[in-house]
């Protein structure tokens, strides 16, 4: 007998007989968001909790964009930037830091030595000042995002920010390797006080972008 | 469970040095009311949060129902995302698995990211008697490791060191292990999560292995997930070429959409955040894109004698959030370590016990390591009732029989009370050597009496006042 066959006797066997069709459904009586239904809210509250969990929070309009990843690069004295290779080519374009644009090869000791990466995000979810990146447009591998300790990334409101867990879920993929990241890297480890910066980005500079 | 436990004192008597320690008590004083605190505060600010906790439960309940279904379903799914699934029963036949699949990459060393499964089958020790070193890469598992220590709280598991402590850990271990800590280290706690970035940088630009568990798997699509702080999981669970994920076959859960249930009271219930810092989900293997071997290993290891319990099944639920511990009076007194377990407080007194068997001493005494206040049935996010499963156990303990004396003493009554004549003779001569009677009992009885007096048997049996004195 396989230890697959043994587990799964055992199951049967703690479960005694088969359990009938349920016909409730789940209860699932719980709220689908607690953030209000309004864009410049939402925005207002993905904002707040961003900053609460001490990731760097700045606006600014698409037409401004270009401009303001230079200028945090510059504040930063970036001297390597890593990107994916599909980041909108307009957004590095008042960038004077040497580009490493990721073709696959870029392997982590080469980033560990890189100052700063920029990518977008698949969305972000007001009510916990989460971004999600799920390895599509203008994000890259997921080492990418991991390895150098300044992380810039973009979200476009308000197409990219929905209320809540519950509504983020329905728009991801479960096939494409998703990381949800809610404020820099951080540890609760020592007497449970929370210090921000262990392995992943120590910073985490986020750029909220609205239409001009 | 790990041989690490073995030969474990009962928890009373553990528990009774624990309390002498006021290092120790003061260390898990702070830790524990700082965190109870946080925890109300982002629990109150979700006005559903009764009804995410009944979707919670009733989301376990009914995957448990079905658990052989769903293994099988989640087996389908992770195996056409690339995957290779194994089952293991014990902890033996896990631990060997591993082993095995790290001698096939030809390493000798593992990154691993915490994990409560690869500590319940002692897959370190395992792996370092196969000639493998695996590196604990989560600071609190770092701590541990090296101060050569045992784990004494779910999510904290350094909660019994406070920062004086866990400086000089650093300073005196991290050569032994790698790259040592920087000098002048203080015991400041961003100077010290620097020191554990130095060292462990190292091990994850050059790891070609990693072990994981998972906080929860998904059936319909075969996503694993993992719930963490640091980036020391997004680490392990990208940067190697093989991963090894060793995962208890609880936490299956069938769809996607379970998730929003339980990512919104996983981290308001354990670290007290809206959501935590990382969270990493993942299906399969992905060309070019973090590991290009992906393993899950499905463990048993007595979950299934846990689920065949109909009252004690629902510690199967568990989300390991730990928000038991943190408010538990009975913890925060004893500590982890009294428990004997990788599973503390609460939890791990009616975990534990199913887990093992209730034979030894230790796990025998866990179902008494409470007052029964209820405090941890509050907090649970996913409602298992600690205090009726305790009570249940208890049931248990005492039905496999007390001590003999005590066992000698009952039948000797219940002879006596059968038989009339015996008894009257017998309260006629406890009544006439009342002089003679001691305060305390005497042998194994002592401890009983050390805080209750002994009744007072009257003069006269009251059979023999009532005859002299009826009307």
């Amino acid at each position: 007998m396989t230890s697959r066959d043994l587990i799964l006797g055992r199951i049967r066997a703690a479960l005694g007989e088969p359990a009938p069709p349920e016909e409730q459904p789940l209860p699932r009586h719980y709220l689908t968001t607690h953030a209000p239904d309004e864009p410049a809210a939402l925005l207002d509250l993905l904002h707040r909790n961003l900053a609460d969990y001490r990731a760097r929070v700045h606006r600014c309009t698409d037409v401004e964009l270009p401009a303001r990843i230079a200028e945090l690069l510059a504040t930063r004295g970036t001297r390597t930037v890593a990107v994916p290779p599909d980041l909108p080519p307009d957004w590095l374009g008042a960038v004077t830091a040497e580009r490493l644009a990721d073709d696959g090869t870029l392997t982590a000791a080469r980033l560990d030595a890189v100052d700063s990466v920029v990518t977008g995000c698949a969305l972000a979810i007001a009510e916990t000042g989460t971004i999600v990146l799920d390895a599509g447009p203008g994000q890259g591998r997921r080492l990418l995002t991991l390895v150098p300790d300044h992380h810039v990334c973009v979200v476009r409101a308000p197409e990219q920010v929905v209320a809540s867990v519950p509504l983020a879920l329905p728009r991801l993929d479960p096939a494409r390797p998703q990381t949800w990241i809610s404020g820099p890297s951080a540890t609760s480890d020592i007497e449970l006080d929370r210090v921000e910066g262990v392995h992943g980005p120590r910073t985490l500079e986020v750029l909220l972008v609205t239409p001009a | 469970m790990t041989g690490t436990f073995l030969g474990m004192p009962a928890f009373p008597q553990a528990a009774e040095r624990a309390v002498r320690d006021g290092q120790l008590r003061a260390n898990l004083r702070h830790a524990t009311h700082t965190i109870r605190d946080k925890r109300a505060r982002a629990v109150a600010e979700l006005p559903d949060w009764a009804e995410l906790r009944a979707a919670g439960k009733a989301i376990k309940d009914h995957t448990l129902r079905h658990l052989d279904r769903y293994l099988v379903q989640l087996e389908e799914s992770v195996t056409a995302a690339g995957g290779t699934v194994h089952w293991a029963a014990d902890a033996e036949e896990a631990n060997r698995i591993v082993a095995d699949l790290v001698h096939a990459t030809a390493e000798t060393e593992v990154v691993k990211v915490k994990s409560m499964a690869t500590q319940e089958i002692g897959l370190n020790e395992a792996l370092a008697a196969e000639g493998i070193t695996a590196y604990e890469t989560d600071l609190a598992e770092l701590i541990v490791q090296l101060g050569d220590d045992r784990p004494s709280h779910i999510l904290v598991p350094a909660i019994h060191r406070n920062r004086a402590e866990i400086r000089e850990i650093f300073a005196e271990r991290m050569a032994d292990w790698g790259r040592p800590a920087p000098e002048g280290l203080t015991d400041s706690p961003a100077e010290l999560a620097e020191a554990a970035r130095l060292h462990l940088r190292e091990k994850f630009l050059r790891a070609q292995v990693a072990v994981s568990g998972a906080n929860f798997m998904v059936a319909e699509t075969g996503t694993l997930v993992v719930v963490e702080s640091e980036g020391n999981g997004r680490m392990c669970l990208t940067l190697p070429r093989t991963l090894i994920s060793v995962v208890g076959i609880e936490k299956v859960v069938p769809t996607w959409r379970d998730l929003e249930v339980f990512l919104q009271l996983l981290p308001r219930s354990s670290t007290a955040e809206r959501m935590n810092p990382y969270t990493s989900l993942w299906t399969g293997t992905t060309a070019g894109d973090g590991p290009s071997e992906f393993h899950l290993v499905l463990l048993d290891n007595g979950r299934t004698a846990v689920l065949a319990d109909q009252v004690g099944r629902q510690a199967l639920r568990c989300i390991r959030c730990s928000a038991c511990l943190n408010v538990c009076p009975v913890y925060e007194r004893a500590g982890g370590h009294a428990y004997g377990s990788v599973y503390p407080g609460p939890i791990g007194a009616i975990l534990t016990p199913q887990l093992r068997g209730t034979t030894s001493p230790v796990d025998a005494s866990l179902p008494y390591a409470s007052s029964l206040c209820g405090a941890c049935y509050d907090v649970c996010p996913v409602a298992i009732d600690i205090p009726e499963v305790l009570v249940h156990l208890r049931e248990r303990v005492t039905e496999q029989g007390g001590h003999p004396m005590e066992r000698a003493a009952i039948a000797a009554a219940g002879y006596v009370l059968d038989h009339p004549a015996l008894l009257t003779a017998a309260e006629r001569l406890a009544g006439r050597t009342r002089a003679l009677h001691p305060r305390r009992l005497p042998g194994p009885g002592r401890a009983w009496t050390d805080t209750r007096d002994l009744p007072e048997v009257p003069a006269e049996p009251f059979r023999d006042w009532w005859r002299k004195n009826r009307p």
